[in-house]
């Protein structure tokens, strides 16, 4: 069954992955403050690293109030949902020739079926906590993570044809010569827009908006239960980049003067800082029009991506 | 593998007994989602990996979304659990209870019959369905795609109905003379509707 090698493989992605997305906190703050002319968090340690121990510190001592209004059992198990799904996510992406959890033939299916479980997350905390504004923030999330669901799954599917395969391994194989991104720049585009939607981040952080619903689904939570929401938004863009960089940007593969890891680890912070670089820089949408460029643009675009792709593919075949 | 079926299978048919018996719709759909998930574990232990993500992504992740949704907007309260619970009597339960025991008793003379051929197992990789799809049943596949296509058609139809009264300041559009203190212009008045019923 287990071997030694698969628990040391277990144990330091889920080690490593916690730790990225906790130390995230801090490189979001610094990074923003960088692009917005300030200074940051500066204080505690080296660069102002230690923030992170503090904000921990403060999660895990903070009153952790369950409102007494709310549907408590719930209100409860929703945070834990976000932080195990996109976690269980983590098992099918190929950090390096032999550093993955498990090698599904059906990888990339596996990643869509967790994605869409994240959205219980949402739903179940906005209608556990029985407030309005949370109630608001989780219709607009379920709404938004379907939409962008299917816009998520269309637009992997040029790469699956390209390569004839679902397995995440072999995807990167086949990026040997060329990287998808170069092959599928539209299913690259549509991906990591309706990656953003999926992870509801700015701009498109629309079920939490602040300036409307207070904080969204999670206004009534507090403490290491929003702890919980907050690790899971960070995972999440954690997983997002580590798709797009195994998908469309050749995954461990790049010059043979550093290892593969470290190649892999490269291209996992650019994307991480382009998603908090967009957060800098952009305005957040107004909800009809997320929406509606979602169904009326993206889903056009798609499925003419699957077409185009497709013929191309049996042309060349055919030759 | 026969030990992890069957694990699944008793997770499966207890979720969907919680599903019934529960009083409030949204535990009810919480349980609902666990039959799913266990319902993907037993295409996944007779070993249909395809099937089992299928599964989780249109049923669980999906679906039940969407019912959550329909659940949220019906403003259901105290009065609706107390309703189910006078719906839900024991004499209700009488006729349905005989035909699933029929089956039960179904059940288990196969099971523990010789014929060992209905638990074989045998590995259903994504591009054997793909092929059996669009080759064998691909007449099963269009029909299932007009089905579906009608569906969009009634929806689109039904969402773009015009709302028969208009606030003041929108009748004005309608007139085709907007007054400036609106500062829309009719065209746009219209779009605006029917994107907010869309």
């Amino acid at each position: 069954m287990l071997t030694t090698n698969q628990i040391v493989i277990v144990a330091g992605v889920l080690f490593v992955l916690l730790n990225i997305a906790a130390g995230l906190i801090w490189v979001e703050r610094r990074l923003l403050a960088l692009w917005q002319d300030r200074l940051g968090p500066n204080r505690a340690g080296p660069l102002g690293i230690l923030i992170v121990l503090a904000d921990t510190l403060k999660l895990f001592f903070k009153e952790d109030w369950i409102p007494p209004f709310a549907d408590k059992w719930v209100f409860v198990g929703a945070p834990a949902i976000v932080v195990g799904s996109v976690l269980m996510s983590f098992v099918i992406i190929p950090f390096a020739p032999g550093i993955v959890v498990a090698d599904l033939n059906i990888g990339i299916l596996f990643f869509l079926a967790m994605s869409s479980l994240g959205v219980y997350s949402i739903v179940l905390g906005g209608w556990a906590s029985n407030n309005k504004y949370a109630l608001l923030g989780a219709l607009r999330g379920a709404s938004q993570m379907i939409a962008y669901e299917v816009f998520m799954g269309l637009s992997l599917m040029g790469v699956v044809m390209l390569t004839g395969s679902f397995n995440l391994g072999d995807i990167v194989a086949a990026q040997k010569h060329l990287w998808f991104v170069v092959t599928q720049p539209v299913g690259f585009i549509i991906f990591f827009i309706a990656g953003i939607a999926e992870t509801h981040r700015l701009p498109f952080d629309i079920p939490e908006a602040e300036s409307e619903l207070i904080a969204g689904y999670h206004a009534e939570y507090s403490g290491m239960k929003f702890g919980m929401f907050f690790i899971g938004e960070y995972l999440g863009i954690t997983l997002i980049s580590a798709m797009i960089v195994t998908l469309f940007f050749g995954g461990w593969l790049g010059p043979a003067f550093l290892p593969p890891l470290v190649w892999f680890v490269i291209k996992l912070f650019f994307f991480i800082g382009m998603f908090i670089l967009l957060r800098a820089s952009l305005p957040r949408p107004r909800y009809d029009q997320l929406i509606s460029t979602g169904w009326k643009v993206l889903l056009p675009l798609v499925l003419a991506n699957v077409l185009i792709t497709g013929a191309v593919a049996l042309w060349l075949r055919g030759r | 593998m026969s030990t992890l079926f069957y694990i699944s299978s008793i997770v499966a048919v207890a979720s969907t007994v919680m599903v019934i018996t529960r009083y409030h719709p949204v535990h009810a759909l919480l349980y609902l989602a666990v039959s799913f998930l266990s319902v993907g574990m037993i295409f996944l232990s007779l070993g249909a990996p395809f099937v089992a993500a299928l599964e989780i992504i249109v049923y669980a992740g999906a679906i039940i979304v969407l019912f959550i949704f329909v659940v949220m907007m019906l403003n259901l309260g105290r009065e609706t659990a107390q309703q189910e619970k006078e719906w839900l009597q024991p004499k209700v339960w009488v006729v349905p209870s005989i035909l699933v025991l029929i089956l039960l008793v179904e059940m288990i003379i196969l099971l523990f019959s010789d014929n060992k051929d209905i638990m074989r197992i045998s590995v259903v990789d994504p591009r054997k369905v793909a092929l059996s799809l669009y080759g064998e049943y691909i007449i099963a596949v269009e029909l299932t795609g007009f089905l579906l296509m009608a569906g969009i058609v009634g929806a689109a139809h039904i969402g773009k109905h015009k709302r028969s009264s208009l606030h003041r300041f929108l009748q004005n559009g309608e007139n085709g003379n907007g007054k400036a203190h609106t500062g829309v212009p009719p065209e746009q008045v219209s779009n605006e509707q029917t994107v907010l019923h869309d």
